[in-house]
Order: C-alpha cells, then structure tokens, then sequence
C-alpha cells in the first residue's frame, strides 16, 4: 500500500444489537485532502466516525492509517496515532479554561513518577495552547476564563484549536458549524481552509451543501448505513443537486450499485 | 512578553483579568457571620456585653479569644478531614453518605488493634482480642484502619462506575453496611483503654493538625495534579472526560477509595480523641460533611468548588455551632437554623449557577 493513503478502511462494519448502523464501508484519502462525509440523518455518518476515532469498537473490518493496520482501543490510542476529533457534540469541559481543554487527557506533566498525582505544567499548557489558537487565527478574550462563559463559536474554535496544536496526521470535524451563527460558520471555514494550505488532512462530517462545496475536494456520501457515492467535486461534474439524490436514494455510485436498495 | 499580560492576536491572558474566587465570597460570608454574634453579643440583654470574638477578660497576652477559636475548630476538624474527601466526591458530580458509619466502623476496628494490656496494673476490662492484639506500635491500628477505608471506597467506586449504581444509592446501602460492621465488631460493646501512642495522635489539638496539613495536601493535589483536573474533568462534563481518553472509571473508583481513606483516618482520629471506639459513633457526621462543602460552594452538579471552599465552609459551620451556643440558643433551634443555612447555600449555588449560564 502507498503511503500517500492516509485512511483506508476495508468492510467497516459496526452492528448495535440487531441495528446495522454501518455495514462494508470501504474509505480511502490521500493526504493533504479534504473529504465530506455527507448523508441523511442514521445514515452512518456518525458511526463512521465513531469506529476510526476508537470511541466505538468496530464489529468487523479493517482500518490503516498511513499505511499501518491500528485498532483503536479507546480514543486516547486514536489520538496518540494522529487523529483528532472534533465531535458534533462539543468534548468540552465546562468549568476548565482553554488550555485545560485543549490537553485534556494528555497533560504536560512535570515528576511523572508520581503516577496519577503528577504535577501539571501549567505555563507549558498556556504557552502551546497560544501558539495553536495563533496558529489558527482564533481570538479567544482571556484563555484563562471557563470555557463555560464563551459563545457556541469560541467553544467550538477551541475545540478545533486542539487539532493545531497537536499536528494532528488526520483532522475529523463531526458538523462542526451545525450550532453555530453566520459569523462563526465563517471563522471555522477559515480554520479548514487553513488546515487546507497547511496540507493536513481532513474528514468534514456535514450537512451543509454550500459549505462542502466550498471547502472540500472530493464528497463521499452514506446511506443506510452504507457508503452510496464517491463524488470527486473539484472536477466540477457534480452540482448540488446530483448530490441530493445521491442522499435521497435517487441515484446510487456505479460501484456501489450491488448493495443499493 | 511580560509574565502578567501579554496578548498575540487578539489573545490575551491576564492575570488581573481572572474572575473573583467565589471562596472570597464564603470568608466574607464568615466575617460577616462572626460581626453578626459579636454584635449579638453586645446587643442582647441577657449577654451583659461579652465579646464573641475577643478576650473579655482583659488579659494582656491576647486580643483575641483564643480558646474559642480553638473550640470552633477543634469540634469541625474531625468531620472536616471527611469533608476533604467528600469535597473530590461532589466534584466528579457524585455523592458519599457512608462516611459517618464509615468513621464508626474504623474507628471500632482501629482500636481494637490499638488498645493496651493493662489498664492500671489490671487486664484492659474491654479487650476485643487476646494479648496478641495489644499494645501494638501506633502505625498498625492506622494501617489497619487506612486499609479498611480504601477497601470500603473501592467497592463504592466499583459498584458506581463499573455496574452504575447512582452514588445517592451505593453509598445509602454502604452507610448501612457499615453501621452494622461497627455494631457486628465488637457484638454493640465499646472498645477502650488504648496505648499512649494510639492516644497521641488525636490529642488535644491534633485533630486541628491533622485537619489543616491534609487540607494543604489535598488543595494542592486538586489544583497541581493530573488527578485533580480529571475529577473537574469529570465532573463537568463526563462525556467529554471519557472522549479525551482519561479513564473515568478507574479515576472514579480512586475518587472513592481516597474519600474513604479520608473517612476512615477521621475514623482513627476520633477513637484516639475519645480513647474509646463505639458503634454509635459519627452520627450525622457524614450530612455535616457534605453541608461543610456546599457551604463552601462545592457545586452538586459537579465539577466546581475547591479545598480551600471547603475548610471554610468547615469554618461556617464551626462558627454558626459555636455562635448559636455563645448567645445561649437551645440545641433544638441550632439544628433548625443549621438545616436552613444549608439549604439556603444550595439555593445560592442554583441561582449563581442559573446566572451564569
């Protein structure tokens, strides 16, 4: 396998009890790409995620990134290897400030031999968590304030904000404008844009049609369950609507015609 | 880059920026309390002009009235150090009542390993076990209680996190469990008479160190360390704690075993503070610590609220117990009243919290 492949998944399939969520995804990116998950709601989108993000464990398949096959015990390991999340419910701490967030789970530490009560290295956190919102262009008022006094956008930011500050080998962002108003659905199109020039990957879990076409190279759409369409937009053969009926089940990929009901 | 204020773009962090410590509003809650019975004290008819908070007695080497400071804090430092541990409890959102039957059950159990052979030159009248068990160096009926602990929080946390029993009801069953454990121990008869070493480490003002030195651990274990920021991790939002990769329910079992362990230690202190362990002992003792840290604005719903809240919600309670006794208030109100303050701290918690979301 090429190592320009940054995620292959070969029959990625998850069962909840009798509920076929996921069945046979096969999933391929190269780097520096930008993919759209697109679909109905219980179309799977979520799920896929859920199983590359090692938030769920996966009922069959495969998954390689980078070449290398990894099953992903939980999402800390998922992390560890390069992905980051950004999950449509935001994974955000309340009452923790900004940088408390952004390393939630892998700390700076000081005196690690002191196992679980490690010490914290505080001015290391805000110093790294500066250079990524910097990075990032985010402007957040006092870092040190609890995310829970910010606006849907800032919080959002910061959640976004941790992929830039861990050079992340693949970003995942799960609807990340699906809450948030005009003006933050542009400042988080600003970041993918970034992560874009930067060349770091990136799968966009949305629902928004201006916004995938806007932002992404190639859309790869999901319906019950399984993967419908793979629809290279950059090529310009694609409009919205061909799109729409590829959700809706007007339409179903060549490829992926055996399965389509 | 200065160390105080510095910004990149629109970013700033500043640390005169940093929002007012809700503990400043609890001390000022405190000297507002402590100005509350000294004019109290001046005003009502029958106080014939004491002073609550300074020496009436006109001696020259103290302004203040020392004893009573020491009583206050002397009678809050026992439950105080369970209050240490249910504080962590109430952080990650859960709850501890076991604590006071726990304290009963270890302090049975530590002084049984504790006691003395003879009491006056005869065989100790209240021995639990044979002269096997007696006059053992002081580490061991510590040890021993300490393990007990840790064994009592663990099955807590397990039953809690791993099989999800609400905190509310594994500790309800655990407080009943224990009780019986304090009455099972010695079959409902006192344990006495224990060695000048066991005696030594609740004497006098003891409690107070105790108290005080674990206070300054635990505040800078909550603030400093990995484990604190993720039991506020986890109390604020558990979703988030599990979805960052921290491991929820180990760290919930470990909030669990060290409150006990905390439980248990008052446990120890106490039986050497009394020189006697009984299965009645530490009633209420675990609702007096859970009003210590929602006096100190530990939040119910979790994640918010520190050490230092607590020991001065210890320090409310002290000082409201004391002042309700200095103005002569019978037993009866002093209840009542407490109960009030109580759920007045709960009502200020909800709206702070309403206000700021």
């Amino acid at each position: 396998m090429s190592d320009d492949i940054v995620l292959k998944t070969e029959d990625l399939t998850k069962h909840y009890g009798g509920v076929h969520a996921l069945q046979n995804a096969n999933f391929e990116m190269k780097k520096g790409e930008h993919v759209a998950i697109m679909g109905d709601n219980g179309a799977g989108k979520s799920t896929f995620v859920r199983q590359i993000t090692g938030v769920e464990q996966r009922t069959a398949g495969k998954v390689w990134l980078y070449g290398d096959e990894v099953n992903f015990s939980g999402p800390l390991d998922a992390r560890e290897a390069g992905i980051e999340t950004v999950f449509q419910t935001l994974a955000l701490a309340d009452d923790l400030d900004v940088p408390d967030n952004l390393f939630l789970g892998r700390e700076k530490t000081y005196a690690d031999w002191l196992g679980p009560f490690r010490l914290l290295d505080y001015k290391g956190m805000r110093q790294a968590t500066m250079a990524g919102l910097e990075k990032t262009g985010v402007k957040i008022p006092n870092i040190r304030n609890s995310i829970r006094n910010m606006s849907g956008g800032q919080r959002q930011c910061v959640a976004i904000a941790r992929t830039a500050t861990f050079h992340s080998r693949l970003t995942i962002m799960d609807e990340p404008t699906a809450a948030l108003g005009v003006q933050e659905t542009a400042q988080v199109e600003n970041i993918v844009r970034q992560l874009k020039e930067q060349g770091e990957p990136l799968i966009l879990v949305s629902h928004n049609m201006r916004q995938v076409f806007d932002l992404v190279d190639r859309i790869v759409v999901f319906r019950r369950g399984r993967i419908c369409a793979n629809l290279d937009i950059k090529s310009g053969d694609y409009t919205g609507e061909d799109v729409v009926s590829y959700i809706t089940g007007a339409k179903t990929g060549e490829e992926y015609m055996e399965h389509a009901t | 880059m200065s160390e105080t204020s510095h910004g990149i773009g629109g970013l700033t962090f500043d640390k005169s920026k940093r929002s007012w410590p809700n503990e400043m509003n609890i001390l000022l809650a405190l000297i507002i309390i402590v100005v509350i019975f000294e004019i109290l004290g001046q005003v009502l008819p029958y106080m014939k002009d004491q002073s609550f908070l300074f020496d009436s007695r006109d001696r020259f080497d103290s302004i203040f009235n020392e004893a009573r400071l020491k009583i206050i804090i002397l009678q809050v430092a026992i439950i105080g150090i369970i209050a240490l541990g249910v504080t962590q409890v109430i952080i990650t959102a859960g709850i501890d009542l076991s604590s006071g039957p726990l304290v009963a059950a270890t302090a049975m159990i530590a002084m049984s390993f504790g006691q003395t052979e003879l009491v006056n030159g005869f065989a100790n009248p209240k021995a639990l076990f044979g002269t096997w068990a007696m006059d053992l160096p002081v580490l061991i009926p510590i040890a021993v209680g300490l393990a007990f602990g840790a064994f009592i929080g663990a099955i807590n946390g397990t039953f809690i996190a791993y099989l999800r029993i609400p905190p509310f009801i594994a500790t309800l069953g655990m407080f009943l469990i224990c009780r019986g454990i304090a009455l099972w121990w010695s079959g409902g008869n006192p344990i006495s008479f224990p060695t000048e070493g066991y005696k030594a480490i609740g004497a006098g003002m003891m409690p107070v160190v105790w108290f005080l030195s674990l206070a300054v651990i635990f505040h800078l274990i909550m603030r400093y360390t990995v484990y604190g920021k993720h039991t506020y991790a986890i109390g604020s939002n558990e979703e988030a704690a599990r979805m960052s990769g921290i491991n929820v329910k180990r760290h919930k079992v470990m909030v669990y075993m060290i409150a006990s362990m905390l439980a248990a230690f008052a446990g120890v202190i106490l039986a050497s503070k009394s020189e006697t362990a009984q299965a009645g002992m530490g009633e209420f003792y675990e609702l007096f610590a859970i009003a210590m840290a929602v006096i100190g604005g530990i939040s119910l719903q979790g994640g918010r609220g520190s050490i230092v809240g607590t020991v001065l919600g210890a320090m409310v309670l002290g000082v409201i117990r004391s002042g309700f006794t200095y103005i002569k208030l019978d037993g009866s109100y002093q209840l009542m009243a407490m109960g009030s303050i109580i759920i007045a701290a709960i009502v200020l918690d909800q709206y702070r919290q309403r206000n700021k979301a």
